[in-house]
């Protein structure tokens, strides 16, 4: 093994990587922009269209109510939402986004409250149509102040507190900082990202430097030098060490533009809920970074492996697609509730690095846990390492035909 | 100077089990000297040459390549090699100084060296006039060139070629023809892989006649002219492999 004749390699293998157009797209492009774009681009267009939707003046029918006519001139005053004729295809209108909803008032509905009798109003909306449940909600709110219009006035009449019906308060309130609340929130979504991002950042160049030199009649040409194989499959190793690193790199430098971007605007909630800010400080970036240095080790060595077994650049991808699964679904595995690090946890590839990303986005460091994940992810890379190193010593591999 | 002792090579195939694509090949290839090996597709002229050159590993026998042995130190078979075939291509997004240079380098040239063995190749071979264009923008005639020059940079003493003209135009395979040429009047060993009977009647010393892995016959074209009382080549290699391709095909 020489370190000049790696070195060397690895220099031609950047140089000719860094000319390569979709280099570009799949190294640099894709990280730096996935980011803003999914997290600033989609919740300013969320926010948008929210703000949009609760512009609308919804239209909403009122079924029924001839006999309560104080109710229902009422409801005609409102100016949040805009009364249209009863029909009786009033279904269709809502299921067709004709109207936005329908109210039916009971029969008797008034003097049942005059008398004290309870009546049921129903609402009839559109699930899961925003524009629908705005409407619905506008309708819920008017009776809602309505019903606590007609308590407080029974509660009059008899001379009694409003507390009577509330004779105490019970109230959650947060204590943990809003950076680990956010860090709780998002810091799964982080490791998941970053994993994935390690591994399709690494994908790309260990195919083009596997079987993609096959496809080129280039891999030949390198076997003729002088240099041992170890050396070859080294330097293409650390470049697409170097190429999945840089991919990962990027994406934390995008996300936590992001997320302070995202912090500065008070994008996240509109004030009344949890305040989700957010913070990936160096310490953490640092930290995320080196817990993803062995994975991207292993994720370089598996890719090249795999790739190296094909014979052109399509028949590798088809190799390695189901790869991504075999990433994503541990990754995916971290973000279900009540999965936390355990020492078994610990020793299971991807999924450990994933679960401490989580932990270290909202500033837990269980130093116990993050070398036992480190090294087993070190011993499970030096592992696929040495197996890439071997087969690119076969030849049945190398002049597969 | 090149010696092949016994030199063979089976392959595993799941659907054909062994096969034997060079069986017990031994000949002798001396420096100055062009040694043609003859022979049809497939039958075994690749794979002996890439013993030879280290790429692949015999089952059994050896080679001694430049004084060294092919088993036993391959790397410094290599450095002593120059190999070219069609299958060795270019890289593509190099320049055609940064492919030689590439070479030079890992062939072990200091840089001193590697430039000054660098222009001089490109002089000789008039390389200047496209010396920083990638080597994908290159026409075919120029990749060969480029290809010519990384085989030469680490001025090896032994060329193997493997069917160095294979699907090239006339005026591009003259180039390798007469490139071969010069190798020989330099003093480098060189063995080369055609089926062409033309190229190995123009520039062959010595000519192995190669079928169904195995060494048929050998020696200058006048030596075989006179033990098979044929003039033409064709005739001679019809006249070797005719009657095992026949008992192959029955």
């Amino acid at each position: 093994m020489s370190a000049r004749n790696i070195r060397c390699i690895y220099r031609k293998e950047l140089t000719e990587w860094l000319r390569d157009r979709r280099t570009l797209i799949s190294t640099v492009l894709v990280p730096l922009l996935m980011f803003p774009l999914m997290m600033v681009g989609f919740s300013a267009l969320a926010i948008m269209l929210i703000g949009q939707a609760k512009k609308e003046t919804p239209k909403v029918m009122v079924l029924g109510g001839a006999d309560s006519p104080e109710i229902l001139e009422s409801i005609h005053k409102l100016g949040s939402v805009e009364i249209v004729p009863p029909a009786a295809n009033w279904k269709d209108q809502i299921s067709n986004k004709e109207i936005r909803a329908a109210v039916a008032i009971p029969d008797g509905f008034q003097s049942a409250l005059a008398q004290g009798d309870t009546k049921t109003v129903n609402i009839y909306f559109y699930e899961g149509e925003m524009k629908s449940s705005f409407g619905a909600d506008r309708l819920e709110k008017y009776f809602n102040d309505y019903r606590d219009r007609v308590i407080r006035d029974r509660l009059a009449a008899r001379k009694l507190p409003e507390t009577i019906l509330k004779p105490f308060e019970v109230k959650q309130e947060n204590v943990a900082p809003p950076e680990k609340v956010g860090g709780a929130a998002f810091g799964g979504f982080i490791g998941y990202m970053v994993i994935l991002l390690c591994m399709t950042g690494a994908m790309y160049p260990a195919i083009d430097l596997t079987a993609g030199e096959k496809e080129r009649g280039t891999m030949e040409t390198i076997l003729t030098s002088a240099v041992s194989r170890m050396d070859i499959v080294l330097g293409k190793f650390f470049l697409v060490l170097s190429a999945s690193l840089a991919t990962a790199t990027l994406s934390v430098i995008s996300m936590a533009g992001s997320f302070a971007i995202l912090g500065r605007y008070h994008a996240f909630g509109d004030g009344h809920g949890p305040d989700l800010h957010l913070q990936i400080g160096v310490k953490s970036a640092a930290s995320i970074f080196l817990m993803a240095l062995p994975l991207a080790v292993l994720f370089s060595a598996v890719l090249m492996t795999i790739a190296l077994f094909a014979k052109s650049h399509k028949e590798a991808q088809s190799y390695l697609t189901p790869m991504t699964f075999a990433v994503v679904i541990p990754a995916v595995a971290s973000l279900m509730p009540g999965v936390e690090l355990s020492a078994k946890l610990a020793l299971i590839p991807i999924l450990n690095t994933s679960l401490v990303c989580k932990e270290i986005v909202t500033g837990t460091y269980h130093w116990n846990y993050i070398a036992l994940i480190f090294l087993s992810t070190c011993v499970y890379a030096a592992a696929a390492l040495f197996l890439a190193t071997k087969m690119f010593q076969r030849e049945s591999v190398l002049f597969r035909s | 100077m090149i010696e092949a002792r016994s030199l063979s090579k089976r392959f595993q195939d799941k659907k054909r089990g062994e096969i034997r694509a060079v069986d017990g090949v031994s000949f002798r290839c001396e420096p100055g000297k062009i040694y043609g090996l003859l022979g049809a597709n497939g039958a075994g002229k690749t794979t002996t040459l890439r013993m030879l050159a280290t790429i692949l590993e015999p089952t059994d026998g050896t080679a001694i390549v430049a004084g060294y042995d092919v088993v036993e130190q391959p790397e410094k078979v290599r450095a002593n090699v120059g190999f070219l075939s069609t299958a060795t291509a270019l890289y593509p997004r190099l320049t055609a100084q940064e492919m030689v240079e590439y070479f030079g380098r890992l062939n072990g040239l200091d840089e001193v060296t590697l430039k000054k063995r660098v222009d001089e190749i490109f002089a000789r071979l008039e390389m200047d006039g496209f010396r920083e264009r990638r080597c994908d923008k290159l026409s075919t005639g120029m990749k060969q060139k480029v290809s010519i020059a990384r085989t030469l940079v680490h001025d090896p003493v032994v060329m193997i070629f493997d069917e160095p003209t294979l699907g090239l135009d006339v005026m591009t395979a003259r180039t390798i023809v007469t490139f071969i040429r010069e190798c020989r009047d330099r003093g480098k060993t060189v063995i080369f892989s055609t089926h062409v009977m033309s190229e190995v009647e123009k520039l062959c010393d010595t000519i192995g006649i190669i079928h169904g892995g195995k060494l048929l016959a050998e020696g200058t074209l006048a030596h075989l002219r006179a033990k098979y009382g044929e003039q033409d080549l064709e005739e001679i290699f019809v006249k070797i492999v005719g009657p095992l391709q026949v008992g192959a095909e029955a």
